[in-house]
């Protein structure tokens, strides 16, 4: 072996041996590295018990009541749901059937009281018109189906 | 057949970088104005965001860039320590001010797009801790081999930087498929096709091979600079023109 073999092996192999010991350590603190627990990881116990955690899944259509500065909510991921209830400024983007992260903890009620309320944007741009459009079409299949 | 081991050395490079470094600043002049025309004056507006999404046209060009630059830093890091070339850790020296920039760039524009529309300036989710791990890599490689006085030495360690750093680049890219984070999935990747309209994604292809452009330019810039600095003892510097007057 050449010393420059030798030495592009060393690289190789540290090379390797650090992304080893990565995807070892990403793997182990998996559970905290999310950023939130969906409706249906909360029902089934992996949230974090006694201490706040956030919340995130879709906004269910038709949910949102505003009662003066008290909005309520159910977040879903069209398996579970939480009810939210939140005090403050919603977000501009804040929207029914769009994604939200909320902070919070949840009571003996089920209810989601959060402190923070966040909102989830998708990869989608598009101009209002294609919106629009789409909207349109989701609509005429919605009545040839019925 | 091109013999590319004669550009390995200093002498033969610096003056080929020298010619080529205008070429490239005139194209990113040229894609840069084309993009941000587009951006500005031919998009149309986003149906949910408004105008405030036209920062992706900065933002994620700048994100491109800030990860491919650390690949490219950590290409020469290799071959360096390989072949024992003094070229490679001049051309990595080079590059790193330009990838801590667009590093920069990448999470202040972030900030200022999440606060509308996320409604925070900033979350702690994978995405963009592992951004802004790769800018502090970057300070880290400047601090390191600007800290070591022998050129040789400081480029060996600050190769060690790149190399370690480098596993960094896949998790930025992939924490949003791997983990729940308020960062969006990516809108552009090889495998699927783009969803974004077709105008949106002229401006920010553009506004990418403007970095590009940039980027190929300043590090050629910067890599004569940095030749001339280690090796003004060499006799061949001293015959330059430009050391004549």
């Amino acid at each position: 072996m050449k010393p420059r073999q030798k030495r592009l092996a060393i690289v190789v192999g540290g090379l390797a041996a650090i992304g080893i010991a990565a995807a070892l350590i990403l793997n182990a603190f998996q559970s905290n590295l999310v950023f939130f627990f969906t409706p249906t990881q909360v029902a089934s116990g992996e949230a974090p018990q006694g201490r706040p955690f956030r919340i995130g899944g879709l906004v269910k259509e038709g949910s949102l009541q505003r009662t003066d500065i008290t909005a309520r909510f159910v977040v879903t991921d069209t398996a579970k749901e939480i009810p939210v209830s939140y005090k403050g400024i919603l977000p501009d983007l804040f929207s029914e059937g769009k994604g939200v992260v909320a902070q919070g903890s949840i009571g003996p009620d089920g209810l989601f009281t959060a402190s923070e309320v966040l909102a989830k944007h998708d990869e989608n741009y598009m101009p209002p018109e294609a919106q629009a459009a789409v909207d349109k079409a989701h609509e005429a299949s919605r009545t040839l189906k019925q | 057949m091109i013999n590319w081991f004669k550009f390995a050395s200093p002498a033969s490079f610096y003056p080929l970088a020298g010619k080529l470094w205008p070429w490239f600043a005139a194209l990113a002049t040229a894609f840069c104005a084309a993009g941000l025309w587009i951006s500005f004056f031919v998009a149309p507006t986003d149906f949910q965001q408004g105008e405030g999404y036209r920062i992706i046209f900065i933002h994620v060009p700048a994100s491109w860039m800030s990860m491919f630059i650390y690949c490219v830093m950590a290409f020469w890091a290799a071959i360096g320590i390989t072949f024992n070339t003094r070229l490679s850790g001049m051309m990595s020296a080079a590059l790193a001010p330009t990838g801590a920039l667009f590093a920069f760039l990448s999470l202040w524009t972030g900030a200022l797009w999440g606060k509308p529309m996320w409604g925070a300036w900033w979350v702690w989710d994978a995405r963009l801790t592992s951004e802004l791990i790769l800018f502090f890599l970057y300070l880290g490689y400047i601090a390191l081999t600007s800290a070591i006085d022998d050129p040789r030495r400081a480029d060996k360690a600050g190769a060690i930087v790149a190399l370690v750093g480098v596993v960094n680049v896949p998790i930025i890219y992939f924490s949003v498929k791997w983990w729940n984070t308020l960062h969006q999935g990516a809108s552009v990747s090889l495998t699927k096709a783009p969803s974004m309209a077709t105008t949106m994604l002229w401006g920010m292809l553009l506004m990418a091979l403007a970095f590009w452009m940039y980027s190929i330019a300043m590090s050629l810039y910067r890599v004569r600079a940095i030749i001339l600095e280690r090796e003004h003892h060499a006799g061949w510097v001293a015959e330059l023109p430009e050391m004549q007057r």
